[in-house]
């Protein structure tokens, strides 16, 4: 099977990321980048999935071209070849319209993508891209095993496909739903699906060598004019520091005429 | 593009000095590798390896500190699994044969971990490189697959009860067997670490009692005995036993190298243990500088967070300057390394002696780097100790762990006394022998200093002009002082030990002054402004610094040369170096302070 997997290129989570003064986005200079982290879980899935049933894995990355550095990671992970789309910051919707360009190109399988992006958390593109595909989808795969199971030891897949069927496991309020779609599908991945492989020493060398496709955005013909505009980023407010009250009356007295909440 | 176009990457070979040669040179002629040039592939192998580290290995911190049995084998397999002990093994021999530069690299992300980096150390480098360096190809094709993948492991057994900087007065002893099939051991080794987990030892012993060489000895050898496990003060996860050989018998073919040859694995060895070392050790002091930026952050007295006291402000701006210090003469090291070894002809039937050799041609600086690192590290580990306070002096957090694993660093892999010994030494037999011009050099510097002209090269354009002078005066006055020490003392100076120990750390503020100015220089036009600013701050404190204990060790050491006759005239030759006017620190460190905390530790990391 043929898997298509996005790989988004993010600031690094373990860094604290700045907001520019004048609000309109983040100071990017001297930051570290690194693949979105539910996007490497969905590039182990894709690997695991083809090493049972067979076939070829293409990351595809939506940024400017300094996100090769991102796909590479994906290739020395295992993934056959990469495709960068050059683009600027896009929202959701026009994500999905690129998506939907190189689905219709590549004609893959299944299309795995990690549940949102940990530097805008927007959680859209997948359930857009199912939708303009006319596809069926299955959001926040997750593992019904659990991660401590055998099952992940073996690295074997959370997403069980037979027949031209998937069936996807998510974490629903007290339990594991299983739900099953047909492919060709959208599957995005939650943060307890399996848990990523390094890329090996060897596996960077290899990946040096596997193609890189590099389109530019306005060749595909698609519409990418923002439907959502961020008006301005700004801190969430300082936390207050916090009063001492002398006895239980005080306290009553204030949260009624103070904070008004009784 | 957030960062400027790097530069190509690896160092031209038309800029190589050779060992030493930072001594004959101005600062800022030539280009030097620097952390700042490591290339895409160089990045990528550091973040898999700090990947690793994070994800597998210190989460296990407290198992590994109680020697969970099999824990340690069963991590160096992991690593195994990406590869990282095939970094140094040649592709012909199923490694990836990459330059010392990754190697180095590696070493600084595990180090993370004291215990672990220890016995990764022990198993790929001094247990693995002597097959590297010296194995036939038999011997490499047995063993270099299984050390890949960690199914075997190495250690290496050179130290002995008697014998520990005095590694050639071994005593154990190696006979050919009456049948001329096997050797014979008998003797005991002290110190082995990895011994109770390794699969094979690389054993030093003298053929007859007198010829000093290396052997290979399967840990299951009849007649070997591994001791208890030493209960030590630091690196407690590690595996560190005394071993004795009684008729232990292995056959002939595991001799290593050749009869008698023994030294030069030993002492290469050891040159290629502390170019790895000195960057382990700077990795460590970066990790500990975070843990002592955080806490200072987190810890409020007096109604202020400690990172607002201007006392621990200084703390925190001095220990990123020492760990930019270390980067900075390391990976200038590891640069020139790489070079020289990229000059190798990959046909060349000696090959390996060649690379060996280029190895070699840098063990002075190597030197610098194990002494600096290891002292870098110690003096980071204590000031965290002391930024936390009590808390400090508690199991309960990382620093505590930290100080006691950074001691073993200035007595492993040569005291940093035998490494200071080494450093004048080396580059004074190189002059005696030609290889170095450190005497003409002097000579020059000594009669700039006789005329009327001032001796003080002209301050120069730039934001870096007042470094520039500085490290170029430091480099006059550390050739200056090496090479009247060498006309006044001549064969005695070797007895004089406590002049060597000043000498070596005159050499060592040279280079690192030389090498921290010049990186810096590079890095106005290869860095973001944010990042250059850095730059130019940690390079201005630590030309400051250098120069002034510079000079003031030049001082003394005329001081202990010319005790009566001769003081006053080298006394003034000297003061004709001398520069008064130098900048005020407390605003920069100030700064530089701000910069750590706001990095919750080193601020210039490595950006992908």
């Amino acid at each position: 099977m043929k898997i298509l997997v996005t790989v988004k290129r993010v600031t690094d989570y373990e860094r604290k990321v700045k907001i520019k003064p004048d609000g309109s986005g983040f100071e990017t200079e001297g930051m570290n980048f690194v693949p979105n982290p539910f996007d490497e879980i969905a590039v182990e899935e894709a690997l695991r999935l083809t090493k049972e049933h067979g076939g070829d894995v293409v990351v595809v990355s939506i940024g400017p071209n300094d996100a090769t550095q991102q796909i590479r990671q994906a290739l020395a992970m295992g993934a056959q070849r990469g495709i960068l789309v050059q683009a600027g910051e896009l929202d959701s919707d026009a994500v999905a319209r690129v998506l939907q360009k190189l689905v219709e190109k590549e004609n893959p399988d299944l299309v795995l993508m990690g549940k949102q992006a940990t530097d805008d958390d927007a959680n859209q593109a997948g359930q857009l891209l199912a939708g303009y595909l006319g596809w069926p989808q299955a959001t926040f795969a997750s593992k019904t095993e659990g991660l401590e199971s055998a099952e992940e030891k073996a690295q074997k897949p959370g997403v069980k496909v037979a027949d031209g069927w998937a069936s996807v496991a998510r974490e629903a309020d007290g339990g594991i739903e299983t739900i099953k779609v047909q492919l060709p599908a959208v599957i995005t991945t939650d943060l307890r699906l399996n848990h990523p492989r390094f890329a090996s020493l060897p596996g960077i060398m290899k990946a040096k060598k596997k193609p890189i496709e590099e389109i530019p955005v306005a060749s595909l013909g698609v519409d990418i004019t923002p439907k959502v505009r961020v008006l301005k980023y700004e801190e969430p407010p300082a936390r207050l520091a916090g009063v001492k009250v002398a006895d239980v009356d005080e306290l009553v007295n204030k949260l009624k005429n103070e904070a008004k909440v009784i | 593009m957030d960062t400027k176009p790097k530069p190509s990457t690896a160092l031209p070979v038309e800029d190589l000095l050779p060992g030493g040669g930072f001594l004959l040179e101005s600062a800022a002629s030539k280009e030097i590798f620097t952390a700042e040039r490591l290339n895409e592939d160089q990045r990528a192998f550091y973040r898999t390896a700090v990947d690793f580290v994070e994800k597998e290995i210190v989460p296990r911190h407290e198992a590994i500190e109680h020697k969970e049995a099999g824990l340690i084998p069963e991590l160096l397999r992991k690593a195994g699994e990406l590869g990282m002990h095939m970094i140094d093994i040649p592709e012909a021999f199923g490694g990836l044969g990459l330059d010392k530069t990754t190697s180095c690299l590696v070493s600084e992300a595990v180090a993370r971990q004291g215990s672990f980096s220890v016995s990764l150390g022990a198993h790929n480098g001094i247990g693995m490189l002597p097959l590297v360096f010296f194995g036939s190809d038999a011997q490499k094709n047995h063993w270099l697959p299984q050390f890949a993948d960690a199914s075997k492991i190495g250690a290496y057994a050179l130290t002995e009860p008697g014998s520990g900087s005095d590694a050639l007065a071994a005593k154990t002893v190696a006979k050919l067997s009456d049948d001329g099939q096997h050797w014979i051991l008998n003797g005991s080794k002290m110190w082995i670490t990895n011994a109770k987990i390794a699969d094979v030892f690389t054993v030093f012993a003298k053929i007859d009692g007198k010829k000093f060489s290396a052997f290979l000895v399967p840990a299951d050898a009849e007649g070997l005995d591994i001791g208890r496990d030493e209960p030590k003060m630091g690196i407690l996860g590690s595996n560190t036993c005394a071993m004795s050989f009684d008729n232990v018998k292995i056959p002939k073919d595991n001799l290593l190298g050749e009869e008698g040859k023994g030294h030069k694995i030993a002492f290469n060895i050891l040159n290629m243990g502390r170019l790895r070392l000195g960057v382990a050790v700077m990795g460590g002091a970066k990790y500990v500088l975070g843990m002592a930026a955080r806490y200072a952050k987190e810890r409020k007295q007096f109604g202020s967070a400690l990172s607002d006291f201007k006392a621990i402000q200084q703390k925190l701006a001095d220990m990123a300057v020492r760990v930019y210090m270390v980067e900075s003469t390391s990976y200038r090291t590891t640069g020139n390394v790489d070079a020289a070894m990229s000059k190798v002809d990959k046909n060349d039937p000696d090959r390996g002696q060649r690379i060996v050799e280029a190895i070699e041609e840098y063990n002075i600086e190597a030197s610098i780097m194990k002494v600096s690192g290891s002292e870098a590290l110690d003096f980071v580990a204590d000031e965290a100790v002391q930024i936390h306070g009590g808390y400090g002096y508690s199991r309960e957090y990382g620093v505590e762990c930290a100080y006691r694993d950074s001691r073993i660093n200035r007595i492993f892999e040569g005291t940093n006394e035998i490494n200071r010994m080494l450093i004048p030494g080396t580059l004074l037999k190189r002059a005696m022998k030609g290889q170095l011009n450190i005497l003409p050099v002097a000579q020059g510097i000594q009669d700039s200093l006789h005329r009327a002209a001032s001796p003080v090269p002209a301050l120069g354009d730039g934001p870096m002009a007042q470094e520039i002078q500085l490290a170029e005066l430091v480099r006059r006055a550390t050739t200056y002082t090496l090479a009247t020490a060498a006309m006044k003392l001549m064969t005695e100076l070797e007895k004089e030990q406590e002049q060597l120990m000043m000498l070596a750390d005159m050499v060592i503020d040279a280079y690192t002054i030389d090498t921290v100015v010049r990186r810096a220089v590079q890095a106005q036009a290869e860095e973001t402004e944010k990042r250059a600013e850095l730059h130019r701050l940690i390079a201005s404190i630590a030309a400051n610094t250098i120069y002034e204990n510079a000079m003031a060790r030049a001082r003394r050491i005329v001081v202990e040369l010319f005790p009566d006759e001769d003081q006053y005239t080298r006394f003034m030759e000297l003061k004709r170096l001398h520069l008064d006017v130098t900048q005020p620190l407390v605003p920069m460190k100030r700064r530089l302070a701000e910069a750590v905390v706001e990095a919750d530790g080193y601020p210039l990391p490595y950006v992908s």
